[in-house]
């Protein structure tokens, strides 16, 4: 048997992390392995942790369990083939994967979608914000021990899954997204379901705070727990919810320009000074509240005309390059194109994650927690496998 | 842009107006950008000769400097700029046409690319350009300002390697590692490169354009039986828009 240089390195650091234990604590050190498959790894993330007694001396976070390779997978499709990939990068998160992409190619195209297609564009994308965050306020408390809340999440996502099929045909892998604009318009009596949904989910929001913000255990496992500075999160490249959590008031729904709908409604980004678990939790709770806000508004205001525009039968995109990120639900989500203004897809598509950022700083953070902790950090820290892999 | 054989072909098909628009990248009219015009006359003082190409274009800020002022123009950024947070870092191997791809692409023109192939095999460069094979690039933001910045370096095309940014940006590591992985690129001063993804015994690098995708070496993309056709592809000439 060979041993790997990534084995010996391991092996080495263990070496060294007993040597410095017994040194001063004379106790053994242990490796635990967490995961790959452990109900808070959203997936299949494996995490390597040296431990002293209770406490960890360092993390090792091993990800490519489920790693697809996307980007290279892209070169080989057309543009229109390319959001049913996409679809499944932050699986919860379906709808608000397609958009910067499509967003992206339509800057390179020089197209603009119509201004309906552009507020259904966001309204679905809250739509999958809520989705998303929602369960996450429901699984939070499951890592802690507490069962009931992720019964209701699941509960009341269930009506935002059947609103998306219902208009999308797909409750998970939407697809929906088109250069120059949607596939089709909303089924009728669509909006007043909707509305209905939304005070549901409103409720639920409600639900969730009696039931764990005003927790007093709730508040001891999470308050104090995995605190990340500004300036060590900025650091990180953290983003979303992680970071506006820890102070920095920074969205990229309002902060970058963007074709979507968001400058033409009325909300609120909300940030939290504290950094830790309970911050990201609680911020998070406010956005999906903010995002069902979002949803109202922009039903009252959706305008009548076209959802898509003239467009050729053959996309042929013109030679260039463009960036768009937006503001998903796990954080900020990119798109690097760069076409060669051949007939097929892109020449090179970087495809940037939140929750890849957003899990590097997981070693620095578990130093010198606890074992429960590990838990709460990494229900906290809220990621999915399919956005860290690809 | 001569498309020669496929605008003949839609505009039979479709309506007047639904012609395919003009590349939005050969009439753009310079306007000033009162937020991102400063930051490129700043970086012009702070790193002189060492600022290759500049643009200012799709509401954001592309620069390109040698491999050689690729720690420096980071540190720049960071220190004199207040560009505090990193987005990503990555690479881009310029060599063209794929021919893995193209072979099992039904609908491949090979025409219009080699338009844009120079003498060397590699294909245009970007906004802002380049001279070498692969490049690697990052992507900072300057929370304060509400600002980016996509920063470009040109690695030599045989033994590209570069100097690391995690003494700057902690946040840079894994993307290094990825870019190691992926592309061959060697981080000097990284704290430990190794796989991230792919098994440590892998070999090669994947997001190379060289580096065949083994699924269509195998079978031939799309699949005549199971795949049905694309809207708009050879087979069918007939379908006017897509709506």
């Amino acid at each position: 048997m060979t041993v790997t240089e990534h084995q010996q390195s391991t092996y080495i650091a263990g070496q060294a992390a007993d040597a410095r234990i017994r040194f001063e604590l004379e106790t053994e050190g242990m490796t635990l392995n967490l995961g790959p498959q452990h109900p808070a790894t959203h997936g299949t993330l494996r995490i390597v942790v040296r431990l002293d007694g209770e406490q960890v001396v360092w993390a090792d976070p091993v990800c490519g369990y489920m790693h697809r390779g996307y980007e290279k997978l892209v070169e080989v499709r057309k543009y229109q083939q390319i959001t049913t990939l996409v679809n499944r990068i932050d699986w919860l998160g379906h709808f608000a994967n397609e958009v910067p992409f499509i967003l992206a190619v339509e800057d390179l195209y020089g197209v603009e979608a119509p201004p309906r297609a552009q507020w259904i564009r966001t309204i679905f994308f809250e739509m999958a914000r809520i989705a998303n965050l929602g369960l996450f306020l429901g699984d939070m408390g499951v890592q802690l021990g507490a069962l009931t809340p992720v019964f209701f999440a699941f509960r009341d996502r269930e009506h935002v899954l059947n609103l998306m099929e219902s208009a999308t045909g797909g409750r998970f892998h939407p697809n929906f997204d088109r250069v120059g604009g949607l596939k089709e318009d909303l089924p009728k009596g669509w909006v007043d379901e909707c509305r209905t949904v939304m005070k549901r989910q409103r409720d639920f929001c409600d639900e969730m705070e009696e039931l764990l913000v005003g927790n007093e255990i709730f508040q001891k496992r999470t308050r104090g727990i995995g605190v990340i500075p500004r300036q060590i999160g900025l650091d990180y490249g953290l983003s979303g919810a992680n970071i506006r959590a820890s102070g920095v008031d920074w969205d990229l729904r309002r902060d970058s320009p963007s074709p979507l709908a968001w400058k033409e409604v009325d909300w609120k980004v909300w940030t939290h000074p504290d950094g830790d678990a309970f911050a990201r939790y609680w911020v998070r709770l406010q956005e999906v509240r903010e995002a069902t806000k979002i949803v109202d508004q922009l039903l009252d205001g959706l305008p009548s005309g076209p959802i898509m525009a003239k467009m050729p039968a053959r996309l042929r995109v013109p030679r260039g390059e463009a960036w768009v990120s937006t503001e998903n639900p796990l954080g900020e989500m990119g798109y690097y194109v760069v076409s060669d203004g051949g007939p097929g897809g892109p020449f090179r598509c970087k495809i940037r994650t939140p929750s890849f950022n957003n899990i590097h700083i997981v070693p620095w953070l578990l130093k010198g927690v606890y074992v429960p902790d590990i838990i709460t950090i990494l229900a906290s820290l809220y990621f999915i496998l399919g956005d860290i892999d690809r | 842009m001569s498309d020669t054989g496929a605008t003949s072909l839609e505009g039979e098909a479709t309506e007047p107006e639904a012609t395919e628009p003009e590349p939005a990248a050969e009439a753009v009219p310079q306007e000033p950008d009162p937020l991102r015009d400063p930051l490129v006359q700043a970086l012009e003082v702070d790193l002189g000769a060492d600022l290759l190409t500049s643009a200012v274009e799709r509401n954001d800020v592309w620069v390109r400097v040698p491999a050689a002022a690729w720690f420096r123009a980071v540190e720049v950024l960071k220190t004199r700029h207040d560009f505090d947070y990193i987005c990503f870092l990555s690479g881009i191997d310029w060599k063209a046409a794929p021919d893995f791809a193209s072979r099992n692409e039904r609908t491949f023109d090979p025409a219009p690319l080699e338009e844009g192939v120079a003498a060397d095999g590699l294909i245009e460069r970007g906004i802002t350009g380049g001279d070498t094979r692969f490049q690697v690039l990052v992507r900072l933001y300057s929370i304060e300002r509400r600002l980016g910045i996509t920063l470009k370096a040109d690695l030599d095309s045989v033994a590209p390697s570069v100097q690391s940014i995690v003494p700057l940006y902690r946040g840079a590591d894994w993307h290094e590692r990825e870019a190691w992985e992926m592309f061959g690129f060697d981080f000097i001063g990284h704290p430990g490169l190794r796989h991230l993804y792919l098994p440590s015994e892998f070999e090669g690098h994947p997001m190379r354009k060289d580096f065949p995708l083994l699924a269509r070496e195998v079978k031939p993309w799309p699949g005549l039986v199971d795949v049905e056709p694309l809207p708009g592809g050879d087979d069918e000439p007939e379908v006017s828009e897509v709506s």
